[in-house]
């Protein structure tokens, strides 16, 4: 009887019938707090769609949208950190990172920010791949559409019912409480789930005509304009937690495109003196300055083989807090060593950030490959192919080996020379 | 604050050496691991300390320390500490017009960096008072780290000019220490960064080189300690003095070891 008594208050959410209920009560369940602040404690409780704390070092983190870098980079990308992704020569495969990033943000019902000079952010986002959903989520993800309260969410449990107590996971109209995603690409993502997605985006060449205010500043006119749009998303939508929202916190993600290529403005990559090249670093600053005291978290494309000043790469480097590399086969070499046939690339992991902590999780695998797949992007271990010929000569087992020394031995550390023994 | 790095110092917070340069310095690893123990280090030895943090928030500090056995809220609110954040008063200098002189002023200047705000920053917070009630041992400047500057649009010149009034005024006018961080850029070319690093180790007392392994990642061994004395003005038989040690950075402490040594290995 008092199991149904409080089974009723878990549900019926009044207050007073519910410290009159818990009175009644004879089983071991604590007064007042926990019968009684069921539905206050849940809204508590409640944490944000599509984040989980690090075990590690209490971080919230956020998926990038490919659960194998997540994996990589320690469980994933902490909010209010930058993930830089240094471009392949020919952006091929940098974008399908980015266009994750993006789209696990939408199907988790975070705020997307993207900014581009070189696409519109619109088309951007109509180019976003199509998750797959496995049955169970899709039955959640349609009860959320389709009738937000179904009459069955509201039975009463009769003899489970302390799951009832259980603070309920506010989700928002469309979004899915899972943490990282898998995604199609070889299909768009379905219009509906866009149109209802809440993105600002930030066109460089519509921001440059619309403006005449131009304020003197040490930046690129670029970069200033996108630092006051981000801050001004940032403060106007509560991003910052200094105006005590009564709404449902939130993520904001930011894409930012092709950072530091001429397009932006920035002639880091043209020009050989270095008057101008502080540009970039001093944007980089001030961005993760933002970031550090709002609840957002970044991508950032660069075509960091444009720059030639290898100074100003090493500059970036520090100035971020994870860095990851792509590099692709395409035009170089390896594309037609045997080692690398059934791989696209190699993806470095330059920078893992050391956050609340002296050490930093970095993976024991340093060699890293990836595949563009026919619908997935893969991220592989590097192994070297089964030798099944039989005819295969010495020397060619050889080379192989040789050049499997050649790989980058790991996070910011490079082999000095072949016959150096450190122990 | 690593006990056995105090050991191979020969120092403990009880007698801590005064009027000294510490340069650390790292190269494609990371060296923060010795800014947190000098920060706790000084801490503990009672003094009061002055901490520019160009690079992490407050919090990561502070979280830090506290597994290394130092509160810098407590130690903020008792006046032992000054806490100097980068990150976030870049944001409040570049969207918001200042009034007086703010410390990060050329963020906002198309002129080249003036460090001088800074440095009137640091002597104020470390300026000695007479409140009567409590008495720190000596000041104290952390500095992490001068690379930063530099990304930040400043030359070379400047930011060693800044070390050099600091050194005046911290570590020979009253007698206190400073502590500054500089990343070595190894080959990347870096012409600023080379000068500020070479300055910087000429005047320094001591200088604390972290490397990370020739040879790649190690699971066991994270890098290799390189202990430089250098005795300025001081004729003895050993001039400069070297050790090298490998370490490993664990959850709360470093362990260091003689190269080779490491328990792993053995």
């Amino acid at each position: 009887m008092a199991a149904l008594a409080s089974c009723g208050t878990g549900a019926g959410s009044t207050g007073s019938v519910a410290s009159t209920a818990s009175k009644n009560v004879t089983s071991f369940q604590r007064k007042g707090t926990r019968a009684g602040g069921t539905v206050s404690g849940g809204s508590r409780l409640m944490s944000i769609a599509g984040t989980r704390p690090s075990v590690r070092n209490g971080q919230l983190l956020v998926s990038t949208g490919l659960p194998a870098l997540d994996q990589l980079l320690g469980g994933g990308l902490a909010v209010g950190t930058v993930l830089l992704i240094e471009e392949d020569k020919y952006n091929i495969y940098s974008p399908s990172l980015f266009k994750y990033f993006l789209a696990e943000g939408i199907l988790s019902g975070h705020t997307l920010l993207v900014a581009s000079a070189k696409e519109d952010p619109a088309d951007i986002l109509q180019e976003l791949p199509e998750p797959l959903l496995d049955e169970n989520c899709k039955k959640e993800f349609d009860e959320n559409t389709c009738n937000h309260k179904t009459p069955e969410s509201n039975m009463e449990m009769k003899i489970a019912w302390r799951y009832q107590l259980l603070p309920k996971m506010e989700t928002g109209p469309v979004s899915s409480s899972r943490f990282g995603h898998y995604y199609d690409i070889s299909k768009r993502m379905p219009q509906e789930l866009i149109q209802t997605s809440k993105w600002h985006g930030f066109f460089l060449p519509e921001e440059l005509s619309s403006s005449i205010k131009v304020e003197p500043c040490s930046l690129t006119h670029g970069y200033q304009k996108l630092l006051q749009f981000i801050q001004r998303i940032i403060y106007e939508e509560g991003f910052d937690g200094s105006n005590p929202q009564k709404k449902q916190k939130n993520i904001l993600r930011i894409g930012i495109q092709n950072l530091g290529s001429p397009l932006w403005g920035d002639d880091v990559c043209c020009a050989e003196n270095r008057d101008n090249s502080h540009s970039l670093t001093k944007f980089l600053y001030v961005l993760r300055g933002l970031l550090r005291t709002s609840l957002s978290a970044c991508i950032i494309t660069m075509p960091s083989h444009l720059i030639q000043n290898k100074a100003v790469i090493a500059r970036v480097t520090n100035l971020s807090d994870t860095v990851v590399g792509l590099e692709s086969f395409i035009g170089s070499e390896k594309e037609t060593n045997a080692l690398y046939k059934d791989y696209h690339g190699l993806i470095h992991i330059r920078k893992i950030p050391r956050l609340n902590n002296l050490t930093c999780d970095t993976s024991d695998v340093k060699d890293l490959a990836f595949k563009l797949k026919r619908k997935l992007f893969t991220i592989e271990r590097l192994h070297l192919p089964p030798d099944l010929s039989d005819t295969v000569s010495r020397s060619s087992k050889h080379d192989l080996a040789e050049s499997a020394k050649l790989l980058d031995p790991g996070c910011g550390v490079m082999a000095g020379g072949k016959r150096h023994l450190d122990f | 604050m690593f006990p056995e790095l105090n050991n191979l110092l020969n120092t403990t917070p009880e007698r801590a050496e005064q009027g000294k340069l510490t340069l650390l310095c790292d190269a494609k690893t990371d060296g923060s691991f010795l800014v947190h123990h000098f920060l706790s280090f000084y801490l503990k030895a009672n003094c009061k300390v002055c901490f520019v943090a160009l690079v992490q928030s407050f919090s990561h500090y502070n979280i830090v320390g506290q597994k290394l056995g130092v509160s810098l809220t407590t130690a903020r609110e008792r006046g032992q500490l000054v806490f100097f954040e980068g990150l976030k008063s870049s944001v409040d200098v570049f969207f918001q017009a200042q009034e007086e002189p703010h410390p990060l002023q050329f963020l906002r200047e198309t002129s080249a960096g003036d460090l001088r705000p800074l440095y009137e920053f640091v002597q104020e917070a470390l300026k000695p008072v007479d409140s009567g009630e409590v008495t720190w041992r000596c000041p104290v400047l952390l500095v992490d780290d001068l690379s930063v500057l530099l990304s930040l649009g400043v030359g070379a010149v400047s930011v060693l000019d800044f070390v050099q009034y600091c050194r005046a005024a911290v570590c020979w006018n009253q007698k206190g220490n400073m502590v500054v961080l500089v990343h070595d850029s190894g080959d990347s070319e870096d012409e600023d960064n080379d000068i500020l690093l070479n300055g910087v180790s000429h005047q320094s007392h001591l200088i604390l080189r972290a490397e990370g392994l020739a040879t790649g990642f190690c699971r066991d061994v994270h890098g290799q300690l390189t202990i430089l004395w250098r005795k300025l003005l001081q004729p003895t038989t050993q001039r400069e003095r070297s050790l090298t040690y490998q370490y490993k950075i664990q959850d709360k402490t470093v362990s260091f070891f003689a190269r080779g040594m490491s328990p792993a290995v053995l």
